[in-house]
């Protein structure tokens, strides 16, 4: 009993967790150098869209999941949370079209038409980003109305536009070479800034805007080991800054700064997760208010079982295409 | 605005992102075989013009599979956004055939079509094969999964009523092998195996009247056809039989796309006319006395239930032109198909007047597929969950039909230029082949 009503939609919650973790992750890198399309030359932009090539795909097929599971694991939020979020949604999915048929379009268009599509490979990119900052902004403040909270979500917005950045650019770093990761090691910079603010507001803002988030975060003496979130972020906001100082950057340590970057999200994450656990919809919508057993004990089953394989084959795909992008994608 | 305009706005916006997505799936699914055996005859002919058969036509393919993603994205959320009713009902049998989409197929696709697309010099020579493989079967296992929930949405079976009247699954073996499924999967497979049969003939064609003798356009050409002459024949005969599966589960859908108005014994078959709800008659109409009897149950003399027997009917001149539409383009494509066979068997050659006329057939596969969509999805209407969930009963109250409008011209937007810039890189890449 303990096991299907308490067990079941914790371990949905968390797989939703890791699906929209890895989405921000993986489509953030992608979508960060869609960003920076403007800032490069013809033949840089070539090299920036072929580093993401093979990859975006399926970095895509993470928020599918992720939204899949909120669709069928807890569908009672699912409709609350799009509703809600509706034309932000929307925004993002037209974002995510127009830059997703750009990849292919770019590449085999010729003239204006070629620079059409850059542009709206670089607004699909910054559409699709700041729609889903203005949704994290608008979720965690519980879909408050008001225009100061508007104006907030708006802020969250740009801030993770320049999280993606910094994804993209530290990608960068890594799959680039020559006068192109120079410029990517001051992008970076740009990126890690923005960062800094978003994760700043953020984290103020949550526990001022609920009750049960305030009481989480000032609960002494659980506050001080929480503190380690925040130390930890800072630690590596300071190591990502000191290696982007460094030009040139050692051969050996050019995956450091992405993986640096990888580290913020993954703390911003583990704080907001701590922060709204155990609600979907804070102070509305609980977890436990989740399918029924019988659906989610069948999709646990296929999750455990697939998962695995699905990360195997990624790391493969990963591992086809390490090394430098060049100019030319297609052999 | 009223709930019966926020009904429509969220038909209408649903409706043009499914028609929409429709398109690149019935395409990419066969496609994707055909991409199989282009790489397969390249390895074992190691024929150079084999190679560039499959290079362009793997453009092709992540061209139209890019279109097929982020419209599937689309969808995704648009179940939450339009039709919350849906998923607070059905949610526990449509979720997790779903989320195994998902899990199942749509990773395996979107993870190896990079290989296929950019790895050939990165991956050994069966590794290549084996993704090429992997990314068809992927497509078809999709197919499967989102066949399923649809045929269980016309036909349901399976499930029982939880307590708070949500529905479960008692068997899914029940609830995935619902009646019309292995009917609707068939036509399904086989619509995207002659919808990408007259797209590879039609560009094929295309490049042949550009650079004739071409020999990669030679050889993707004379395997279209030979395809297309196979399965538009099966196609009928699997229609057939899906009609009478139909027949036996939603008379009313029948009665509808035939307008049959009364039951009776011996119906006629009306060829053509204009259906008048109003008058319950159908307007300047050609009948043929008893054959629809002879066509829908087998039995020249076999009673068919009329609409008057189905207070619940769909609107009847749709489904009624939509079904006309696709069997009047299905037979065509029969005749193409054995046509051009016949021309080329006897003049051992592509005569201009025949690669024009397969041309012109490029898109046939589309508005066949297209026109059978809304037979079978306007033809469940009033239901969205025949007999279980009405589609009025399903949408969401927090949207507002501002939203919905705003939204919707936002997507009828963007859905034009993309489609505009899909036709436009079609004829181009189809244009200069594999140069």
């Amino acid at each position: 009993m303990i096991y299907t009503e308490l067990g079941l939609p914790l371990a949905f919650a968390a797989l939703m967790g890791v699906a929209i973790l890895a989405y921000v992750v993986l489509d953030g890198y992608d979508l960060g150098v869609g960003m920076l399309m403007p800032a490069a030359s013809p033949e840089q932009q070539n090299r920036m869209v072929n580093s993401i090539g093979p990859f975006w795909d399926a970095n895509e097929t993470w928020l599918v999941l992720g939204v899949g599971i909120l669709l069928v694991a807890f569908p009672a939020a699912h409709g609350v949370i799009l509703q809600a979020l509706y034309l932000p949604v929307a925004a993002m999915l037209v974002g995510l079209m127009l830059r997703g048929v750009a990849f292919e379009f770019r590449m085999k268009a010729l003239g204006w038409h070629r620079e059409l599509w850059n542009w709206l490979f670089w607004f699909g990119s910054f559409l699709a980003s700041f729609a889903q900052g203005v949704m994290l902004g608008r979720y965690i403040t519980g879909f408050a109305p008001g225009v100061g909270y508007y104006l907030f979500a708006l802020t969250v917005g740009a801030a993770l536009c320049g999280g993606y950045v910094l994804m993209g650019a530290t990608w960068l770093i890594a799959r680039t070479e020559g006068e192109l990761q120079k410029k990517s090691l001051a992008w970076a910079r740009w990126g890690l800034l923005w960062v800094g603010l978003g994760v700043a507001l953020v984290s103020l803002a949550t526990p001022m805007v609920s009750e049960t988030v305030r009481a989480k975060w000032f609960n002494f003496p659980a506050t001080l080991w929480l503190m380690l979130l925040p130390a930890a972020t800072f630690a590596a906001g300071v190591r990502l800054w000191i290696l982007t100082g460094r030009n040139p950057l050692d051969k050996n340590h050019e995956w450091r700064p992405f993986f640096c970057a990888v580290a913020i999200f993954v703390l911003a994450f583990m704080g907001l997760a701590y922060s709204i656990f155990p609600w979907v919809v804070i102070d509305r919508i609980g977890i436990w208010e989740a399918s029924r057993p019988e659906a989610l004990r069948v999709m646990l089953v296929g999750a455990l079982l697939v998962l695995p394989l699905i990360l195997a084959y990624n790391v493969l795909v990963y591992r086809i295409f390490r090394g430098k992008a060049r100019e030319h994608l297609y052999d | 605005m009223d709930g019966s305009d926020i009904l429509l706005l969220a038909r209408a916006q649903f409706g043009l992102n499914v028609a929409f997505h429709i398109l690149f799936p019935s395409l990419t699914i066969g496609l994707a075989w055909f991409l199989v055996y282009f790489r397969a005859q390249y390895a074992r002919t190691g024929a150079a013009e084999w190679l560039d058969v499959y290079k362009v036509w793997t453009k092709v393919f992540a061209l139209s599979f890019a279109m097929g993603v982020v419209s599937g994205i689309t969808m995704s959320f648009q179940f939450g956004t339009n039709w919350p009713g849906f998923m607070l009902k059905v949610g526990n049998i449509a979720g997790p055939l779903l989320a195994y989409e998902v899990l199942t197929a749509f990773f395996l696709e979107a993870s190896f079509l990079g290989v296929m697309l950019f790895g050939m010099s990165r991956v050994p020579p069966w590794l290549h094969m084996a993704s090429t493989c992997i990314v068809a079967v992927g497509t078809t296992l999709s197919a499967f999964w989102i066949l399923a929930l649809n045929s269980w949405m016309q036909t349901p079976a399976g499930h029982v009523a939880a307590p708070d009247g949500a529905l479960i699954a008692g068997s899914w073996l029940g609830v995935i092998w619902n009646p019309s499924f292995p009917y609707r999967m068939s036509h399904m497979l086989l619509a995207s195996g002659l919808t990408a049969s007259f797209v590879l003939a039609g560009l094929s064609a295309w490049r042949l009247l550009k650079a004739p003798g071409d020999g990669a356009a030679t050889r993707s050409l004379r395997t279209a056809l030979v395809v297309a002459a196979v399965l538009a024949p099966l196609q009928a005969f699997v229609g057939d039989l899906h009609g009478l599966n139909t027949l036996e589960h939603q008379p009313a859908k029948i009665a509808a796309l035939e307008a049959i108005w009364t039951t009776e014994k011996g119906v006629p078959l009306t060829l053509v006319g204009i259906p008048n709800e109003k008058t319950n008659s159908t307007d300047y109409a050609i009948k043929l006395p008893k054959l629809g009897s002879l066509v829908l149950a087998h039995d020249a003399d076999a009673e068919i239930q009329g609409l008057d027997r189905f207070p619940d009917h769909p609107p009847v001149a749709p489904v009624f032109f939509a079904f006309r539409a696709m069997v009047g383009v299905g037979m065509l494509m029969i005749a193409m198909a054995w046509f051009s066979l016949f021309i080329v068997y006897k003049t051992k050659a592509f005569p201009r007047f025949l690669l024009w006329g397969l041309a012109g057939f490029t898109f046939s596969g589309w508005i066949a597929t297209l026109s059978g969509w809304l037979v079978t999805e306007i033809g469940r209407q009033p239901w969205l969950v025949y007999g279980i969930l009405r589609t009025a009963d399903a949408t969401g109250n927090a949207v507002t039909g501002a939203q919905l409008g705003a939204s919707l011209t936002g997507y009828l937007l963007t859905y034009a230029l993309m489609f505009l810039a899909y036709l436009v890189v079609l004829t181009h890449l189809a244009g200069k082949g594999s140069q």
